[in-house]
């Protein structure tokens, strides 16, 4: 059992948690993912690492309520525990020999960026962020980033904070104005990394994406996180999740990604409305 | 005199139609008098052959002796002295090509019921014991680490713990029994058996750590640093192996590991699980393995109108258990013989991009096969037999064609070596691996191979450990 030290809520469907898992904290690098089971009988779902305390022996976590399991475990508070915490899996992102970095964040998918921003920004390359929401009240970790990155850009799509308008624009701009990234980063929703992979191809900067596929296992077994790239099968658990953009099969990954849809959208309802019957 | 019946005594099951649709054990067992009957063919031979076709050479006449004598317990004494999972291997070892290969009585006619005997010693143990438990070994003071808890990982640990070791089994995934939870269908091996398995390994003291992904959260290294003298490393086949072939990326193909496993461990099949399964009317599973005749059968369980077995070999070169193969034919199972798939087919709304149906499966285009000269297996080389395609409808693939190593141990293991497909290398008399103190078995060491094998491998790693321990 694992136990929930922290919580807070990000905006209305992004929350952070902190969870007591000394082994995991010990190991976890930025890029990794764990596994995790709120409680017997629970679906077993990945959620990347969004920061360690090593002494403290705690993982952070940031997730957004998409799924039923998703709000059962936003129904557990500090000192609630966990069924299962099981990590870290996967491989950290590579980070060696970048000297100037561009970390593209979208939605809860700065989460997942933040860590590796940090991690580049302590290894001393310069990092400019780039990160976008839907609207201001979506907007999350602004500090952080702010003090994680030299330069950084805060995009929504209805203009109610920062810029107006998509991710890609700054980062098209900066590559027009020969910006020289060693690579560019995007973490986020599948279509955001399609176009910003789009985007960066014609200048042929290096472009990683971290993909989250659906999962079972995570340790190499089942098979379910399976992707083209390259015209290969990988596995995200084992070979990723970080791969290469330029190589990675987007469309095929977004239509896997909704194999489920059905069955994700009724089961997500069905705990809402058991939700709702308890505040009643 | 021996009971000269040249038919084995029939295994009670249940009724094909009824069984197809639940997830109820299919075979029922032998009653006492069944037993005490079938144990009468039992001709004792002076060499018993049998006891050389079992990998944990258990005493088979002599238990037998036992059974057909009414003296159950002491039947289940005598099988414990050489195996630790009764209950399982009499449920799924492959009889026919081990122990009863060998029986005398099997030249005329057919051999005696060994498996069908070691499951009825086992199941009226786990029935009548009377609480008097084996003592407690006392604690020689040594740790052995244990990397895995299918079946070869819990054989090891329990023979090392008989003998005083203290011994701590990790498990990666958040219940123990391996491929006994996550893979075999509890119609075929119910899960209580493999927990009172684990719970027996519990109370000799053993300890079991769930959660724990050796090579990720913890490495074979830091084990020596937390002061563990050996390690046994069982940590199981790995990646499941793809054909290649067009469409295996459409919604509704599955990995037989990813679909056995969304149902056996996540119980998928039970209404309101949260974990989520297709279910599909027409199914495809593609191998002729005791793991595709598992997925197939569970894919009827789940309510499928037709199932297919889709192999590309004969009947005869079918590698699943016979028992398993027999049951799958009298539920209904299709089986496509000699015919291997060379495409998966996805539906395509060509006017509507967003349609929600596109992208799922709706066939898979096979191609007829002949058998031509044997291969290096020693089993004649399917070849393709032109223009001979022909398109099954179906909305389900599942791939059962084996798997490969999984990587975590060796890729952080420095000395650990590996041979050219990346199972384990080791002696095999001892289980011995080219690093002092590791030893490994079972398939992370052999690929897929069956649970028996994998507990002897657990059995030879165990008595060596204790070699290399006691002289160190």
């Amino acid at each position: 059992m694992y136990r929930i030290v922290n919580k807070r809520e990000l905006n209305p469907t992004v929350t952070m948690m902190d969870i007591e898992a000394p082994l995991v904290a010990n190991k976890a690098e930025a890029g990794q993912f764990i596994i995790l089971r709120v409680d017997e009988d629970g679906e077993r779902i990945p959620l990347t690492v969004a920061g360690c305390d090593r002494e403290a022996g705690t993982v952070k976590i940031i997730f957004q309520i998409v799924g039923a399991t998703t709000a059962l475990l936003n129904r557990k508070e500090v000192g609630d525990f966990l069924a299962d915490f099981v990590g870290p899996l996967g491989r950290a992102t590579e980070t060696e020999g970048v000297k100037k970095v561009c970390v593209v964040g979208g939605g809860v998918g700065c989460a997942i960026a933040l860590p590796v921003a940090e991690k580049f920004h302590r290894l001393g390359a310069e990092v400019h962020s780039i990160v976008g929401f839907r609207s201001k009240d979506l907007l999350i970790l602004e500090d952080e980033f702010r003090s994680a990155s030299t330069k950084l850009t805060i995009m929504t799509d209805d203009g109610s904070y920062g810029r107006q308008g998509l991710v890609t624009q700054p980062l098209a701009e900066a590559l027009a104005a020969g910006e020289q990234y060693d690579e560019v980063i995007a973490i986020g929703p599948l279509v955001m990394m399609k176009f910003v992979v789009a985007t960066c191809k014609p200048y042929g900067v290096k472009c990683v994406v971290s993909m989250n596929p659906i999962m079972i296992d995570g340790t190499g077994m089942c098979g379910g996180c399976r992707l083209t790239v390259g015209g290969k099968t990988k596995f995200a658990c084992v070979d990723g999740p970080d791969f290469d953009g330029y190589e990675v099969d987007f469309d095929e990954a977004m239509m896997r990604g909704a194999t489920y849809r059905d069955f994700e959208k009724h089961a997500y309802d069905e705990a809402c409305n058991l939700f709702k019957g308890e505040v009643r | 005199m021996a009971n000269m019946s040249p038919k084995k005594n029939p295994m009670p099951s249940q009724e094909p139609a009824v069984r197809a649709r639940n997830f109820d054990e299919v075979t029922l067992g032998y009653t006492r008098e069944m037993a005490i009957d079938e144990a009468a063919r039992c001709l004792h031979c002076k060499n018993a052959p049998c006891v050389n076709g079992c990998p944990v050479n258990i005493h088979i006449p002599d238990f037998i002796e036992r059974v057909k004598e009414g003296d159950f317990e002491g039947a289940y004494g005598v099988i414990s002295l050489s195996s630790s999972l009764p209950a399982v291997c009499g449920r799924v070892c492959p009889q026919e090509t081990q122990c009863e290969s060998k029986c005398v009585r099997g030249i005329k006619a057919e051999p005696v019921g060994i498996g069908r005997l070691e499951r009825f010693v086992a199941d009226y143990h786990n029935e009548h014991a009377t609480g008097e438990v084996a003592a407690i070994p006392a604690s020689n003071g040594h740790r052995v680490a244990v990397v895995g808890s299918g079946p070869s990982g819990l054989t090891c640990a329990g023979d090392l713990a008989k003998l005083g070791y203290q011994v701590t089994v990790f498990e990666a995934l958040h219940l123990a029994g391996g491929v006994l939870v996550y893979g075999i269908p509890e119609f075929r091996l119910p899960k209580k058996i493999v927990a009172k398995e684990v719970e027996e390994l519990k109370r000799l003291g053993v300890k079991i750590e769930t959660d724990v992904v050796i090579g990720k959260t913890l490495t074979v290294d830091e084990l020596f640093g937390m002061g563990y003298e050996a390690v046994f490393i069982g940590s199981g086949a790995g990646l499941p192996r793809f054909m290649g072939i067009p469409g295996e990326s459409l919604k509704g193909v599955y990995s037989a590991n990813e679909f056995l496993t969304r149902n056996n461990l996540m119980k998928a099949y039970r209404d309101g699980s949260a974990t989520p399964i297709l279910h599909a009317k027409k199914v495809a599973v593609v191998g002729g393995g005791n793991v595709a005749m598992d997925a197939a059968r569970t894919a009827l369980r789940l309510g499928a109108e037709k199932v297919y077995i889709v192999y590309r070999r004969s009947l005869e070169e079918l590698p699943a258990r016979k028992e398993e193969v027999e049951h799958a034919m009298e539920e209904g199972i299709d089986f496509r013989l000699l015919q291997n798939p060379v495409e998966i087919l996805g539906y395509q709304n060509p006017d509507d991009k967003r349609d929600p149906k596109n992208g799922f499966v709706t066939g898979i285009k096979v191609i007829k096969m002949a058998l031509g000269e044997p291969d290096a297996s020693g089993r004649r080389r399917p070849v393709e037999v032109p223009g001979s395609e022909e398109v099954i409808d179906v909305d389900c693939v599942v791939i059962s064609i084996g798997t490969s190593p999984n990587p975590l141990i060796k890729n952080t293991t420095a000395g650990l070596e590996v041979n050219s497909h990346g199972g384990i290398i080791v002696e095999e008399a001892t289980g011995k691996t080219s690093k002092e103190g590791v030893y490994a078995g079972g398939d992370a060491v052999t690929g897929a191979a069956t649970v028996i094998l994998a507990m002897g491998a657990g059995k030879t790693a165990a008595k060596a450990i204790d070699e290399y321990l006691s002289n160190k």
